[in-house]
């Protein structure tokens, strides 16, 4: 069954044209990695899936998620399906966070919208969701303000506030980058266990090669707006098409031959 | 430079109707603004009177234009004062060892906390309202601001590595401060002292109206709105006319120096989502 | 326990303020020209009658005697005698405060009551054409003059329309309590009209920077409007920074304030300021200036409470 359908997908900045012409499919429970530099479209591309693009950008194309064309609906439309149907968890745990609200308040945040929860209810699934995601202590963490815990715990936060609807699909948008190299095994392995346990689709974006490919089937490789290549990570590695992803691949490689081997490992 | 930039373009606009109003102050006005005619007191516009006339029978037009001396001229030098002032305070506060630059900081802070006109009103009490005290009680108040934003910068520009370096190769600080930091600072003193303009303007136009600041019978905005407002019931439209000039000096100000940031600050905000 | 140590360091701070700004006062009036025994008795000044006024006032003591005797009169509530009129000064502040104090006390609220709701909404419509024109008003806003919000108002309310008076506060004072609060709607709607128009922009500025950070994106992501992310998320947020300008804006408050009662003949703390300076009553000056910046202090350091409650990273620092 396929879950998200994205076909001719083009977004554009007044003149400037930031994404062109971007199709791929996505079924459920599948994983596909979106691969590129800063500046090659992943974001965006991922921005304009969960309706979140800036008022500026001017989008073409179309988007289906469940059946559903999201290119056309309104805010409102779009606000029952996030948090709910798609979850996002991003780049920066520290800023993506309100310095000023409890942790635990934070997660209960789209149990309350969506699941119509009142505000203790919530909060009990919020601890239940801070276990699950392998925090300790999870009554006393979630009075705690983000700026008391660790990059690790904040990122593992966002995860529970993204899953916390238990969502069809998860948009990860370089859920590690910013983290420690020591954490980041852990929080990939986490998004792992989660996400098959759930059953959700996967869409991991990131720059980093070594790491998509450990985390999905997919991959499709983007380099200034373009789709360049989309292969399964076997026909990648053994054989890219495109010249960019062959010089993606050969960096792979030299940077850390054993990362792709293990992780490949970790996966069901 | 300046691009075409919608604010600055009012900015300056409005600005230069003031300018153009003073520089007509000097050639040329319809009547003498002094001239009393006690038998035309108070009455509203007419052919001969664009603006009417007060309760003297003075041309209120006339005094209008030359109201934009005293506006324009009071405006001018505390500006002056405040920029010569607070830019030396600002530069020396932060180029100075921390020792000598918190209690410094500290003194900005008490002065700041001072409001400009209660610190009028004390000079005035002092010395007597007058357009010298008006302008030096301005520009000392706003000087402290100046400093505030100036040394704020100035530490900024300090940190950039070529400046480092300069410092770090035994440059002599006035050296240092001219060849690097007073360049960096042009176009922030550009805005802060358009910023400063309009609230110097205000401050004034405040204090005439108060009655603290130039003393008739040189015209003034402010005391004209002051001593209109008693005949309110004549005709509103009295205090209108000045309280119109003020406005759109201040405003006019204001513009420019949203626009000048505009175009200057090449920082400009993010796309809002 | 570094809750406790916040407080007691702004207390420190508040402390030294006041000992500073009291001392720049009493100075700035001390070494004026002139000699305050001799400007009131003018021709009748015999030398006995001098010294007799001179010792009455302390105006004999050595200038730190005169401080130190001042300053601790004054801490107890006692700001002594006008030197000019003989009047108590402490009472004569007590009485006109009955009208300034609610009076900026009312148009403070109202002023916040206006400006955040107006500053969010014209951020949320950014650049939409109601948000511009919101935002077009506000930068009206501030350039007008006090006075002239005061005069228009006037204007149209008292002397059009003859709903409010156009000046003056009921002889009575406070025992006519609705002749009272009429006098003061239109003052108070004055000083709330300017200060809100500042606040507005600050309100506004505030809430496009909570739009723009990435918090507000994850609670997008949550599924909230962008209205709602804000209710969430945003009042906080963007009440920090206006808070802490409302604070800045006390003593611009206390100009309007005086301001405003010179638009409307109201007998408060403004007026009288203005009517001792044109008479130069240089002790009673002294006086109120210094509490007026005693109280700016005092109310800096509640404003600094009161944010260190809404942002927990402050009381960290």
């Amino acid at each position: 069954m396929t879950l998200l359908q994205v076909r001719n997908l083009t977004i554009r900045f007044g003149q400037k044209l930031v994404v062109d012409d971007v199709s791929f499919d996505l079924d459920a429970g599948q994983r596909l990695g979106i691969i590129g530099e800063s500046g090659s479209g992943k974001t965006l591309t991922s921005l304009a899936i969960i309706g979140l693009l800036p008022d500026a950008a001017a989008v073409a194309g179309s988007v289906v998620f469940d059946g559903v064309e999201i290119l056309n609906k309104s805010d409102g439309e779009l606000s029952s399906l996030r948090g709910n149907r798609i979850g996002m968890v991003f780049q920066e745990p520290l800023t993506a966070l309100n310095p000023l609200m409890r942790v635990g308040k934070q997660i209960a945040q789209p149990l309350r919208i969506h699941r119509g929860m009142r505000m203790k209810a919530a909060l009990a699934r919020a601890i239940e969701l801070c276990a699950r995601v392998g925090l300790p202590d999870p009554e006393r963490l979630v009075r705690s303000y983000p700026h008391q815990l660790s990059g690790g715990q904040r990122q593992r936060i966002g995860l529970a506030i993204s899953l916390a609807c238990n969502p069809s699909l998860l948009i990860a948008d370089e859920p590690t980058t910013a983290l420690d190299v020591t954490v980041q095994q852990e929080v990939l392995k986490l998004i792992n266990e989660l996400v098959r346990e759930e059953g959700s689709a996967l869409m991991f974006v990131s720059h980093d090669l070594p790491v998509v490919s450990s985390m999905t089937e997919r991959v499709a490789v983007m380099r200034s707006g373009t789709m360049v290549e989309l292969a399964t990570v076997g026909e990648l590695f053994s054989g890219a098409r495109h010249e960019y992803s062959q010089k993606l691949v050969q960096a792979a490689r030299r940077s850390d031959d054993d990362f792709v081997r293990v992780s490949r490992g970790g996966r069901a | 430079m300046m691009r075409g930039n919608r604010t600055l373009t009012i900015g300056v606009s409005l600005v230069s109707f003031s300018v153009m109003l003073f520089l007509l102050s000097v050639i040329w006005t319809p009547y003498d603004p002094l001239e009393i005619n006690p038998e035309l007191s108070l009455t509203g516009p007419t052919s001969s009177h664009w603006m009417g006339t007060d309760e003297y029978g003075r041309d209120i037009l006339s005094n209008i234009i030359v109201g934009s001396r005293t506006t324009l001229i009071t405006g001018v030098l505390a500006v002056v004062i405040c920029m010569i002032v607070g830019v030396s305070i600002g530069i020396a506060t932060a180029m100075s060892p921390k020792w000598v630059e918190s209690p410094a900081i500290f003194g900005i802070d008490i002065v700041l906390a001072l409001p400009t006109v209660l610190f009028a009103i004390v000079l005035a009490a002092v010395y007597g309202p007058s357009t010298f005290t008006a302008v030096f009680a301005i520009g000392i108040a706003l000087s402290a601001s100046v400093a505030q934003v100036t040394r704020r910068e100035v530490n900024v520009i300090l940190l950039a590595d070529y400046v480092v370096a300069a410092r770090a190769s035994g440059s002599r600080i006035p050296r240092i401060v001219r060849k690097h930091v007073l360049p960096n600072l042009r176009a922030s003193l550009f805005v802060q002292a358009s910023s400063a303009s309009a609230i110097a303007i205000l401050a004034e136009s405040t204090l005439s109206y108060l009655g603290l600041g130039t003393p008739p019978p040189d015209p003034s905005w402010g005391r004209m709105m002051a001593s209109l407002q008693q005949y309110l019931i004549a005709d509103p439209i009295f205090p209108l006319w000045p309280g119109l000039a003020i406005v759109i000096t201040v405003l006019g100000f204001n513009l420019l120096g949203d626009g000048l940031r505009e175009a200057l600050d090449p920082t400009l905000r993010r796309d809002v989502e | 326990m570094t809750t406790v140590w916040y407080v007691l360091r702004r207390l420190a701070l508040l402390l030294v303020s006041l000992i500073t700004s009291s001392t720049f006062v009493f100075l700035l009036l001390r070494l004026l020209p002139g000699d305050l025994a001799q400007a009131k008795l003018g021709i009748y000044g015999t030398p006995e009658a001098l010294a007799q006024l001179r010792a009455e006032y302390g105006l004999d003591q050595s200038l730190p005697e005169q401080y130190i005797s001042w300053l601790s009169k004054a801490v107890r509530g006692d700001l002594g005698l006008s030197v000019l009129t003989g009047a108590d000064i402490t009472n004569e502040l007590l009485s006109k405060a009955t009208v300034t104090l609610p009076l900026i006390g009312i148009a403070s609220v109202v002023a916040l009551l206006i400006a955040v709701p107006l500053g969010m909404l014209t951020a949320l419509r950014f650049r939409k054409w109601d948000g511009v024109t919101m935002s077009a008003v506000s930068q009206l806003g501030i350039a007008v003059p006090t006075f002239w919000i005061g005069v228009v108002l006037i204007t149209t309310f008292a002397v059009q329309s003859q709903i409010f008076p156009a000046g003056g506060f009921p002889y009575d004072g406070w025992a006519d309590l609705g002749g009272a609060i009429q006098s003061l709607v239109l003052p108070a709607c004055t000083l709330a009209l300017a200060q809100g128009a500042v606040l507005m922009r600050f309100a506004r500025s505030a809430t496009i920077d909570v739009i723009q950070q990435d918090y507000f994106r994850t609670a997008r992501a949550t599924g909230l409007s962008r209205a709602g992310a804000l209710r969430v998320h945003g009042v906080r947020n963007a009440l920090v920074p206006v808070v802490s300008v409302l604070g800045m804006q006390i003593s611009t408050l206390i100009v309007g304030a005086i301001i405003v009662e010179s638009v409307f003949a109201l007998p408060g703390v403004g007026q009288m300021l203005l009517q001792d300076v044109n008479i130069r009553d240089y002790t009673k000056v002294q006086g109120t200036v210094a509490v007026t910046t005693a109280l700016v202090f005092v109310v800096s350091f509640l404003i600094d409470l009161v944010l260190g409650l809404l942002n927990p990273k402050i009381r960290q620092r």
